[in-house]
């Protein structure tokens, strides 16, 4: 039960969302809320081949109709040295097709109008002659010596291949393998999805003509890279761009990267010297944008009869789509799959992953994935199961058995991670104690007695958050630390200034609790500005549960700084040494004697007073701080999903779900119940509803909220939520990041839960989506493809 | 956002005005009520009316539910919520009830229409395999007067009915008889979702004996929405579980699903005939007076 306690608040705890007084009361300020004077409209024309030749196109009778006032082709563009852009991943993406469109939905010309009608209208009148040509639709094909090459237009590229990488010790896996009393092999598919936010993405560009400065309202997760990109890529000077990311609607990773539409309201400025407001519909945005996912796995897992779980062996192909634009740190082009070996103490692990090119949209990394740890916890958390299944054991005793203990803390994997801390057995005992595991297993076997299908779903994960350590990890060469900035003003009032974006998140109160926390202020008094570059320091952004764990301790490290330079102050308000003082929460009093102390609010006003200060003490009260995280942080939980199935139908019901998470130090508990409580809706949409399928032409089957399927309350049961907490040794509060968690842990647990209903069918395996037909095709012994069309 | 081509627009003031509408503005044209099938298509630009008549200030004359002697009467512009709430529809066909239960979600029940559900012609529509179990009849108006057909002759193919360019839908009538029970079954994959397949049954028993049966179908292409032949093998057999396991059996025989990614067809076929059983068990335990 949530309850929120009374204000004024300060510190850590349960409190209203501050965002909440605007956003509940329709009064937020999205991207598609800001109009400019003189402001036009532009829409995009996209393709409807996945893959075929661009032959001519003619655009005269779009420029002739009313009110629009340019139409742009990618042959402008080329013209101009920008019908290319460069990804997040070091490859090209087109802003406007010039030669071929490579999948459906593709941008291939951009109208600009009056308003958004008159461009919407025009496009349609745009004449493109296309020749269509074969598409590469199932990623297993794509680098059949047959397939198409989709990629023709970069030099030396023949095929459709684009990376292999790997980890961990494949001579010790295969060695360990060799010699297992069981191995394994299962082929897992965690399909193509699509973080779907409620706000589709857009921009609006002002490029003002006298000044030269553009200023970019748009949709990102990540305004500082967005604005550094633009600067490299467009050369435009980075402080003649402002980008500004309002109010965002939802991101879930699928606004990290940049796309043609921001680029193309960008040269629509320019071009026509007005703001131009751009701003893509809901098929446009499932069609084109950053998709998650695609991962076709080959898991393999070796171990004793008694269940000593050896090694995991995986193989992955990896469908990146027409460009490779996935958003992760450089060194790691499968993100972090390597942190596969999850939970558990292993003698050894290998990994290797192929990235191709496909007929699809680009992207890859978003959908609250944690750089891919949900393909990897999701493939662990499978072939622990299928294990179990093999060896007749039950899945939660054979989780326990092989669990990192927490004696073993830090931890380094065979992959090479260092796992911060952690009580793994204590958590899943939490979760099985919550759920009443063994009456569980009674109702179970009973009800199996009488036919009835019931399962019970575990799985445990861990975490890999809080991108980090900048010698390891960077994005196109901008390490991941993140600066905050604080100045108290003189009463006593504060001003948080951060890089990280909330889209939802809950950031202006959360960072506000962390100075509350340091300094003693009430959370009301401190304000948190971000997203926007003027204003803000440098960071690299808000995805893969990085604020918490690298923004957060910046921000809590910034007000120490603050602390001490106040600490001074008070000695010469007090007149006595810094080293006399000792700090109460919410003042620095003499070292023995609490009534002769000074609040910050005091502090603050003294240090922009005549105050005579100490020999070099600045005046004011305000610092500056980057911090670089020197470990990412290892969030963990145990989750278990109770399910009916109807036998006769195949229907799923998710009758309970049980949560236990590990995020180190909570700051509000709420809001990351709130985090937790979303992505379990996330991960009953993934594991039950949500796919991106493709049929042979390569024509997207789920371009819209009627094809592409949301859960709803009604799919989703009354969470039961645990929390054990083992705080993050490194961290400067001890928190570990949560915002993807239920997201990478939940959607295992559904599908764990699902097939062991069906296992007196003899069921040991299906893919995500588990719709009524998935699951009933399984039972029938025949299980179907769900990233291609059901034929 | 998605919107729509040029189109133009009038408002009916009454049943008169709409069908002169209609005539004057000519086939191009079309009756928007509740719009929840009708403006979706056209913003994604798959229906390009040129003009659209809107009926929803119509509601004193088109919206009713009521009985009338024998008849069950619910008029076009009902909204589904309207027949989810009606008592008198309950309590005479627990089939609306349970169909209504499971048309998309309270948003679009809210403002979707009976009429527009059955002029839209959708072949995955819930209510026409409704109408079609409990041999309603649809009560249209043209320039002409107003004649009277059996929804299971109302429509002839996907979004394609018998109504004329200027032809308005005023009323469905369903004929009350005694011994009646009925019963809706749909599986979807999500609330609010088309269904995979769904069946609905009406049941009228003598003791023992199915007296009178009707079956209808949705979303696995039986045409008219309805099972005759699975009806005809049912009728005058004793009510158990066996005979509707048989009709179950023969309606999934007789329809015509097609693979989608809802699923593939021998699913739904599967479905028609468990769907089928189950809504014949619950419509004859609710005629016998027991709640299933």
């Amino acid at each position: 039960m949530t309850t929120v306690e009374e204000r004024p608040h300060t510190g850590f705890g349960r409190t209203l969302r501050k965002e909440d007084v605007r956003l509940v009361r329709g009064k937020g300020n999205y991207v598609d809320d800001v109009r400019l004077p003189g402001m036009l409209h532009g829409a995009l024309l996209r393709s409807p081949y996945a893959h075929a030749k661009i032959l001519s196109i003619d655009t005269s009778a779009a420029e002739a109709a009313p009110g629009v006032k340019a139409v742009i082709t990618g042959e402008t563009l080329k013209g101009l040295g920008l019908a290319w852009m460069p990804t997040l991943s070091y490859d090209t993406q087109a802003v406007l097709a010039t030669d071929k469109v490579r999948f459906q939905g593709q941008e291939v010309a951009f109208v600009i109008a009056e308003d958004h009608y008159a461009a919407r209208d025009a496009v349609e009148l745009i004449d493109v002659d296309y020749e269509p040509l074969p598409a590469v639709v199932d990623a297993k094909k794509a680098l059949e010596a047959d397939a198409p090459v989709i990629r023709d237009d970069k030099e030396d590229q023949t095929t459709n291949h684009i990376f292999d990488w790997e980890a961990g010790d494949a001579a010790k896996t295969d060695e360990v393998f060799a010699n297992a009393e069981v191995v394994v092999e299962q082929d897992v598919l965690y399909p193509r999805v699509h973080p779907a936010p409620l706000e589709t993405c857009g921009s609006v560009a002002d490029m003002d003509p006298v000044t030269g400065k553009l200023t970019l309202y748009t949709t990102s997760q990540a305004p500082h890279a967005h604005r550094t990109v633009y600067a490299l890529v467009a050369g435009l000077p980075e402080h003649k761009i402002r980008v500004i990311s309002p109010d965002i609607g939802g991101g879930f990773g699928n606004k990290v990267g940049i796309y043609p539409g921001y680029v193309m309201s960008i040269v629509g400025s320019i071009v026509t010297g007005k703001p131009v407001k751009w701003v893509e519909d809901r098929a446009e945005h499932l069609m084109s944008t950053a998709f998650a996912r695609d991962y076709h796995m080959r898991g393999e897992i070796a171990a004793t009869k008694d269940g000593k779980i050896l090694g995991l062996r995986v193989k992955v192909i990896a469908d990146h789509g027409a460009f490779n634009a996935t958003a992760q740190p450089t060194k790691f082009p499968a993100g972090f799959f390597h942190v596969f070996t999850g939970s558990y103490d292993l003698e050894a692990a290998h990994c290797t992953v192929t990235g191709v090119y496909t007929n699809k949209a680009p992207g890859g990394v978003a959908y609250a994935c944690s750089f891919r740890i949900t393909e990897a916890v999701y493939l662990v958390e499978r072939m622990v199961d299928v294990l179990a299944y093999e060896l007749k054991a039950d899945p939660a005793e054979l989780r326990m058995k092989n669990l990192l203990k927490p004696d073993q803390f830090p931890y380094t994997t065979q992959t090479g991670w260092e796992y911060d801390s952690g009580n793994y057995p204590k958590a899943l005992q939490l979760a099985m104690d919550m759920a009443g595991y063994d009456a569980l297993r009674k109702e179970q076997a009973e009800k199996r007695e009488r036919g009835e299908l019931m399962g019970i779903g575990v799985a445990f994960f861990t975490e890999a958050v809080g991108a980090g350590p900048r010698k390891h990890m960077d994005i196109l060469g901008l390490g991941m630390a993140d600066g905050a900035e604080l100045r108290i003003h003189p009463t006593g009032k504060a001003v948080l200034r951060i890089s990280v974006k909330t889209q939802g998140q809950g950031h202006e109160t959360t960072f506000a609790q962390i100075v509350g926390n340091e300094l003693g202020l009430p959370t009301a008094d401190i304000e948190v500005v971000h997203g926007d570059t003027d204003q803000t320091p440098f960071g690299l952004g808000t995805y893969g549960s990085r604020s918490t764990p690298v923004s957060g301790a910046a921000t809590a490290l910034v007000a120490r700084k603050i602390r001490d330079k106040a600490r001074i102050v008070a000695s010469a308000m007090l007149e006595v040494s810094p080293d006399d003082l000792e700090w109460a929460g919410d003042r620095w009093h003499v070292k023995g004697d609490p009534e002769q102390g000074k609040t910050i609010q005091e502090i603050a006003l003294a240090a922009h007073s005549t105050l005579e200060l100490p020999e070099g003490v600045e005046g004011h009260l305000d610092a500056t701080t980057v911090y670089n995280p020197p470990n990412l942080t290892y969030p963990f939980g145990a989750y278990i999903c109770v399910v009916d199935v109807d036998p006769g139908t195949g229907a799923v019901k998710v009758r309970r779900f049980i949560a236990v998470d590990d995020c180190g130090v909570r700051i509000n508990p709420m809001i990351v119940e709130g985090q937790v409580h979303g992505g379990l809706a996330d991960g009953v949409g993934m594991a039950l509803m949500q796919v991106m399928a493709f049929d042979e032409e390569g024509n997207h089957l789920g371009a819209s909220f009627m094809d592409y399927l949301l859960p709803t309350a009604l799919e989703c049961p009354s969470w039961e939520l645990g929390e054990t907490v083992t705080p993050s040794p490194h961290h400067p509060i001890g928190a570990k990041g949560v915002g993807e968690s239920a997201t990478v842990g939940s959607p295992c647990a559904v599908v764990n839960a699902v097939m062991d209903a069906l296992k007196p069918y003899g069921v040991r395996h299906a893919d995500m989506p588990l719709t009524p037909a998935a699951v009933w095709e399984a039972m029938q012994g025949r299980p179907i493809r769900t990233d291609l069309a059901i034929p | 956002m998605q919107v729509p081509a040029p189109f133009t627009y009038e408002r009916a003031t009454s049943v008169e005005h709409a069908i002169a509408l209609l005539g004057q503005l000519g086939p191009e044209a079309r009756v928007v009520a509740g719009g929840h099938s009708l403006i979706p298509m056209m913003k994604l630009r798959l229906a390009r009316p040129e003009a659209l008549v809107d009926i929803n200030d119509l509601g004193g004359e088109l919206s009713q539910i009521r009985v009338d002697a024998d008849m069950l009467v619910i008029g076009a512009l009902a909204r589904h919520a309207d027949l989810l709430a009606s008592a008198v529809a309950g309590e005479h066909f627990k089939i609306f009830h349970d169909a209504e239960k499971v048309i998309a979600d309270p948003v679009v029940r809210n403002f979707g229409t009976v009429g527009g559900s059955l002029c839209q012609a959708d072949p995955a529509e819930d209510l026409s395999a409704v109408f079609a179990a409990v041999d309603g009849v649809a009560v249209l108006r043209g320039p002409d007067g107003v004649r009277q057909v059996r929804v299971r002759e109302l429509h002839v193919g996907p979004y394609e009915t018998v109504l004329e360019p200027d032809e308005l839908m005023l009323e469905l009538r369903v004929p009350i008889r005694p011994g009646g029970g009925s019963a809706y079954e749909k599986v979807e994959r999500r609330v609010g979702d088309y269904p995979v397949a769904a069946a609905g049954a009406a049941v009228w028993l003598d003791g023992d004996t199915v007296r009178e049966v009707g079956i209808g179908l949705t979303a696995v292409g039986a045409e008219h929405f309805a099972a005759p032949e699975a009806e005809a093998a049912l009728r005058g057999q004793p009510a158990t579980e066996e005979s509707f396991q048989a009709a179950g059996r023969v309606a999934a025989e007789h329809c015509n699903p097609s693979a989608d990614q809802r699923g593939p067809v021998d699913y739904k076929r599967h479905l028609a005939a468990e769907l089928t059983t189950r809504a014949l068990r619950r419509a004859a335990a609710r005629a016998r007076g027991q709640e299933a």
